[in-house]
C-alpha cells in the first residue's frame, strides 16, 4: 500500500471508536448464572421474539414504503414531484417517542378520534373494536414511520445514478417498465435499500422511548430493567452485548447474500434518465400515494404538538430556549462534520486496502447504532473517566498537582459519544455510495499519476457528493434527536432541545414537551430543505 | 522543576482555588423545572453558585463512580429511595452532621446513618370512579388482588419505580411469598395490559376502561393543571388503603452529599436550605409534592385528597429490596 500513514492513521481511530462496544462486549467474561436463570425462566423469550418481530417488521414496512416512494420520484414525473421528493424527508425529524405520544394521545380511548366517534355512533367502552395503537404492531407502525427516510434517501440517490442507458438497454432487451424495476433496477438498487434497511433495524433495535411507552418488552427494555430495577449493571452490559452480537449476524448475513452481487456505474452518467410524465389522474393518484407517509409521519403528529403547544408559544423567544436551539444545533453540526469526515476515512482506506486490522475495528465500531444509545454512552465514559483517573494520579505522582477530570464532563466526551454512536449511519452511506463506483475509475487515476488521496479528493469525492451529503443530514438530525448519551454525558449547566422534550414528556407534562419537540423538528427541517436541494444540483450538474 | 514551571503550576492551583470558591455542583434525577427555580432562589440568599446536571439518577450514579474521587459532584439528588439507597451502598455518598435536617426529618425519611434525606413525600394511593364504585369496597392494597376486582384494575408497566417501590414495601410487611400469592392474583385483576404513564391509567379509568387507577397523586394533581386532562381528573377521587393498620405506601425524593464533594460545606448549606417552610411548601405548590417536614402547610389540591396515614416503615427496605419485588412482578406476569 503506497499510503501507510493514510492507513495506520485511520486504523488508529478506528480502533478508538471501537473501545465503548468493546466494553460493552467485555461484560461477557463475567458469568451472571442467577440472574440469567431468572430472565430465561421468566422473561427472556418474551424480549427475543418481541425484538425480533419488531426490528423485522420495522425494516420490511420502512423498506416498502421507502423503496416504493423513492420508485415513483425518481422515475415519475407528476404535478407536485419537486416539493413532495423533499417532504418524503421530513419524518425523520421526528423522535420515535414524541411520534408515540402523539399518536396515543390522538388515538387512545380518551382521545379526539374514539371520542368523536362514540359521539356520532352513541357507542360506550366495550361496544366497538379499536385497534389498539400502545401495542407491537403499534410500535412497528410508529417506528417505520420516522425510519423510512433512511430507505428513501438512500434509495433515491441509487435509482437516480442508475444511468439512463440502463433503462434503454432493458427496453432493447423487451422487458415492460415493471419488468425492468424488477429485474433491473430493483437489484442494482439492493444494496442502497438494504443498508437503509438496516439502519431502520438497528434503529428499532436501540429504541426505548416507544416500546417502554407502549409497554412491549424487548431486549431494551429488559436492559434497562436490569440495570435500573435490580441494579445490575453487569447483567444489563450482558444483555446488550448479546443484542451486538445478533446484530453482527444480520449485517454478516446481509453481506454474504450480496457476495456475488457488484453493481458498479460507468462513471459520469451518460445521460439523465428521463422520468416518465403521467399527467390527470394518474399523476394525482401518485401524488397522494407519496404524501401518504407525509401526512401520517409528518403532519399529523406535528399538528398534535402544534396543537399542545399552542398555548406556550410565546416561551419560544425566552433567552433560555434561544440557548437551547443554539447548543442544540451547534452540537450536531459539529458532530456531522466530524463523523462525515471520519466515515470517509474508514470507506475509503478499507476500499484501498480491506484488510482486516482496518475491517474489524470499523465493523465494530459501527455496532454502536444498534445498542441502546445509554448503554453506548456508559462505554464511552468508562475508559474516559479511567483514562482521566489514571493521567490525575500519575500527574499528583510525578508533579505534585492534580489534573481533576480532564475529558470526561466536557463537549468532547459528548462528540465522541456521539461519533461512535452515529458511526454506522454515515458510514453506510458513504460505502453504498463507494460501492458504487467502480475500481477501474481508481485504476485509472492512478496509473495516470494521481496518489490515492488525490483519487478520493477528484475521482471519488464528486461522485460522492450526494453520499456524503446524505451521511451529514442523517447524522446531523440524529444527533438533534440524541437523548441518552447527552442525558449521562453533558457538561454541568448544558441542555439542549431533546434533554428538556424528555424531562418534560417523562414527566407525563406532553403539552409542555410539544413545543422543545416541535423546535427539534423546525431545526430538522433546514438541513432537510438545504441538502436536498444541494443534492438536485448535484444531479443536474452531473448531466 | 524550573522556575517557570512552578509559577505555571501555582497559577493552575490558585485558579482552581478561585474556581472552588462559594460553588455547590448538584447531580440532579429531578427534572430542570422543578429544581432550578429552588437552586436559583438559593444562590440569590447566599450568594452560592449553583452548576446543575440533570438525568436519570441511576446513570447520574454510574457518573458518579465512573468519575471516581476526581467527581465535582457535591449533592446526589433522586426522585426515589431505592436509587439513593444504592448510591449509598456503593459508597458514592457520605454521613452528613447537621441538627437543622435530623429535627426537621422525621427518621424513617432518611438514613440511619444520615447518609441520605427524605425531601418530599409522594405517595401512591388508590384511584377510584365515584359512580361504578362505593369507596365502602374499598380496604387495603392486598384486597386489591381479591378476584372479586376482576378486570377492574388500571395500573403502569412493573419497569416503573414506583411501583417496584410498592411491591418492595409488600415483602418486607408481607414476606415474599405472601406477596407473590398477592402478585400472582393482583395481575390477574388488570383490566388491560400496563402501558402508558401513571396520567394514562387515571385517564383510562375515566373513560370507563376500569373503575380503579393506582398513580401518585403528583400525577393526579398536575392533572387538574392542564386543560386537556382536566376533566379525567375530576372524574376519580382518592382513596387512602391501609388506614385501618400499616398506612398507605409512600415514597420520597431525596438528597445526599457526595463522598468526594469538594465543595462540603455548601452542599449542607444546600440540603438545609431545602427544608425550610419556603422550599417545602414550593414543592407542595409547584409539583404537588408532600412535605417532609412537619408543620408545613399543604396546597390546597393536596388538602383536596385528604388526611392519610402513612406508612412508617424505613424506607431504606425499598431499595433493599427492589430487585426482589422485579423477580416477583417477572414471576407473575406483570408485563
Amino acid at each position: 500500500m503506497t499510503s501507510p500513514l493514510f492507513s495506520r492513521t485511520v486504523t488508529v481511530f478506528a480502533l478508538l471508536l471501537a473501545v465503548p462496544v468493546l466494553v460493552v462486549l467485555g461484560s461477557l467474561f463475567s458469568p451472571q448464572p442467577e440472574l440469567w436463570a431468572h430472565l430465561f425462566d421468566t422473561v427472556l423469550a418474551d424480549y427475543v421474539t418481541n425484538s425480533l418481530l419488531l426490528a423485522l417488521g420495522v425494516a420490511v414496512l420502512s423498506a416498502g414504503i421507502g423503496t416504493l416512494t423513492a420508485w415513483t420520484v425518481a422515475r415519475y414525473q407528476f404535478v407536485g414531484r419537486s416539493v413532495v421528493q423533499w417532504l418524503l424527508l421530513l419524518p425523520m425529524a421526528i423522535p420515535a417517542y414524541i411520534m408515540a405520544y402523539s399518536y396515543t394521545g390522538l388515538l387512545d380511548f380518551a382521545g379526539p378520534v374514539q371520542s368523536q366517534l362514540r359521539l356520532w355512533f352513541g357507542w360506550s367502552y366495550g361496544d366497538y373494536y379499536f385497534p389498539e395503537i400502545r401495542s407491537l404492531p403499534g410500535a412497528i407502525l410508529m417506528l417505520s414511520l420516522v425510519l423510512y427516510p433512511y430507505v428513501y434517501m438512500l434509495a433515491r440517490t441509487a435509482f437516480r445514478q442508475q444511468s439512463g442507458s440502463l433503462l434503454e438497454a432493458s427496453r432493447t432487451l423487451g422487458l415492460t417498465p415493471r419488468q425492468h424495476f424488477w429485474k433491473v433496477a430493483l437489484p442494482v438498487a439492493r444494496p442502497a435499500i438494504l443498508t437503509g434497511a438496516a439502519l431502520a433495524m438497528m434503529e428499532a433495535l436501540a429504541d426505548y422511548g416507544t416500546v417502554q411507552y407502549f409497554g412491549v418488552t424487548t431486549f431494551t427494555t429488559g436492559i434497562f430493567r436490569t440495570w435500573f430495577g435490580m441494579g445490575n449493571q453487569l447483567g444489563a452490559a450482558q444483555l446488550s452485548a448479546l443484542l451486538c452480537s445478533f446484530v453482527l449476524l444480520l449485517l454478516y448475513l446481509e453481506q454474504w447474500s450480496r457476495r456475488k452481487l457488484k453493481f458498479y456505474q460507468q462513471g459520469q452518467k451518460q445521460q439523465e434518465p428521463t422520468r416518465q410524465p403521467l399527467t390527470g389522474v394518474a399523476g394525482v393518484t401518485l401524488l397522494l400515494l407519496c404524501l401518504l407517509p407525509v401526512l401520517l409521519g409528518f403532519v399529523l403528529p406535528a399538528l398534535q404538538l402544534l396543537g399542545w403547544a399552542s398555548d406556550r408559544l410565546d416561551q419560544l423567544w425566552s433567552p433560555g430556549f434561544i440557548q437551547l436551539l443554539i447548543n442544540s444545533f451547534s452540537l450536531a453540526a459539529l458532530t456531522a462534520v466530524v463523523t462525515a469526515s471520519l466515515a470517509l476515512s474508514f470507506a475509503y482506506a478499507k476500499r484501498l486496502s480491506g484488510h482486516w486490522s482496518l475491517a474489524l475495528p470499523v465493523r465494530i465500531a459501527s455496532m454502536g447504532y444498534a445498542l441502546p444509545g445509554t448503554v453506548i454512552a456508559i462505554g464511552v465514559m468508562l475508559p474516559l473517566a479511567a483514562l482521566d483517573n489514571s493521567i490525575d494520579v500519575w500527574a499528583e505522582q510525578q508533579f505534585g498537582i492534580r489534573t481533576g477530570l480532564l475529558l470526561s464532563g466536557t463537549l468532547v466526551a459528548l462528540v465522541l459519544a456521539y461519533t461512535v454512536r452515529f458511526m454506522a449511519v454515515a458510514l453506510h452511506s458513504v460505502e453504498a455510495g463507494l460501492m458504487q463506483i467502480t475500481p477501474s475509475m481508481d485504476n485509472a487515476a492512478r496509473s495516470l499519476g494521481e496518489s490515492p488521496v488525490g483519487v478520493l479528493k477528484r475521482v471519488h469525492l464528486p461522485l460522492l457528493r450526494a453520499s456524503v451529503l446524505s451521511a451529514l443530514l442523517l447524522v446531523f438530525v440524529d444527533v438533534l434527536k440524541e437523548l441518552p448519551a447527552t442525558l449521562l454525558l453533558r457538561p454541568f449547566n448544558f441542555n439542549t432541545l431533546s434533554v428538556r422534550t424528555y424531562e418534560l414528556a417523562s414527566d407525563e407534562r406532553l403539552a409542555d414537551a410539544a413545543l422543545p419537540a416541535l423546535a427539534i423538528v423546525l431545526i430538522g427541517l433546514i438541513p432537510v430543505i438545504l441538502l436536498s436541494r444541494a443534492l438536485d444540483n448535484s444531479n443536474r450538474g452531473a448531466t | 522543576m524550573k522556575l517557570w514551571q512552578k509559577s505555571l503550576v501555582a497559577v493552575a492551583l490558585s485558579a482552581a482555588a478561585l474556581a472552588q470558591a462559594a460553588e455547590v455542583n448538584v447531580y440532579s434525577g429531578r427534572q430542570e423545572e422543578l429544581i432550578k427555580p429552588m437552586l436559583d432562589k438559593f444562590s440569590q440568599e447566599t450568594g452560592i453558585k449553583v452548576n446543575l446536571i440533570t438525568g436519570k439518577p441511576d446513570e447520574l450514579i454510574s457518573r458518579m463512580q465512573s468519575e471516581g474521587r476526581n467527581s465535582p459532584a457535591d449533592l446526589l439528588i433522586s426522585t426515589d429511595v431505592g436509587r439513593l439507597y444504592r448510591a449509598e451502598t456503593q459508597g458514592l455518598l457520605q454521613a452528613v452532621d447537621s441538627k437543622v435536617l435530623t429535627e426537621a426529618i422525621p427518621a424513617s425519611l432518611r438514613h440511619p446513618e444520615q447518609q441520605w434525606f427524605g425531601l418530599t413525600m409522594r405517595a401512591r394511593p388508590v384511584m377510584y370512579v365515584p359512580g361504578k364504585i362505593k369507596p365502602e369496597q374499598l380496604s387495603t392494597v392486598e384486597d386489591l388482588a381479591d378476584p372479586k376486582w376482576k378486570g377492574k384494575i388500571c395500573i403502569r408497566s412493573s419497569d416503573n419505580i414506583y411501583n417496584q417501590s410498592m411491591v418492595a414495601a409488600l415483602i418486607a410487611q408481607l414476606g415474599e411469598e405472601k406477596t407473590q400469592a398477592w402478585a400472582n392474583g393482583f395481575v390477574k385483576n388488570f383490566a388491560q395490559p400496563p402501558k402508558g404513564g401513571d396520567r394514562d391509567q387515571i385517564k383510562a379509568a375515566a373513560a370507563g376502561v376500569c373503575d380503579i387507577a393506582i398513580a401518585n397523586t403528583y400525577y393526579l394533581g398536575g392533572m387538574f393543571d392542564e386543560a386537556g386532562d382536566k376533566a379525567a381528573a375530576e372524574a376519580v377521587k382518592v382513596f387512602w388503603p391501609n388506614q385501618q393498620d400499616r398506612g398507605a405506601h409512600i415514597n420520597i425524593s431525596g438528597a445526599g452529599v457526595a463522598k468526594y464533594a469538594p465543595n462540603k460545606t455548601e452542599a449542607v448549606k444546600l440540603l438545609e436550605y431545602m427544608v425550610k417552610p419556603e422550599a417545602q411548601s414550593w414543592y407542595a405548590e409547584v409539583n404537588h409534592e408532600y412535605p417532609v417536614v412537619q408543620g408545613v402547610k399543604w396546597s390546597q389540591r393536596l388538602e383536596s385528597f385528604g388526611q392519610f396515614k402513612a406508612d412508617q416503615l424505613q424506607l431504606s427496605t425499598l431499595g433493599e429490596l427492589n430487585a426482589k419485588a422485579i423477580t416477583v412482578m417477572d414471576k407473575a406476569g406483570w408485563k
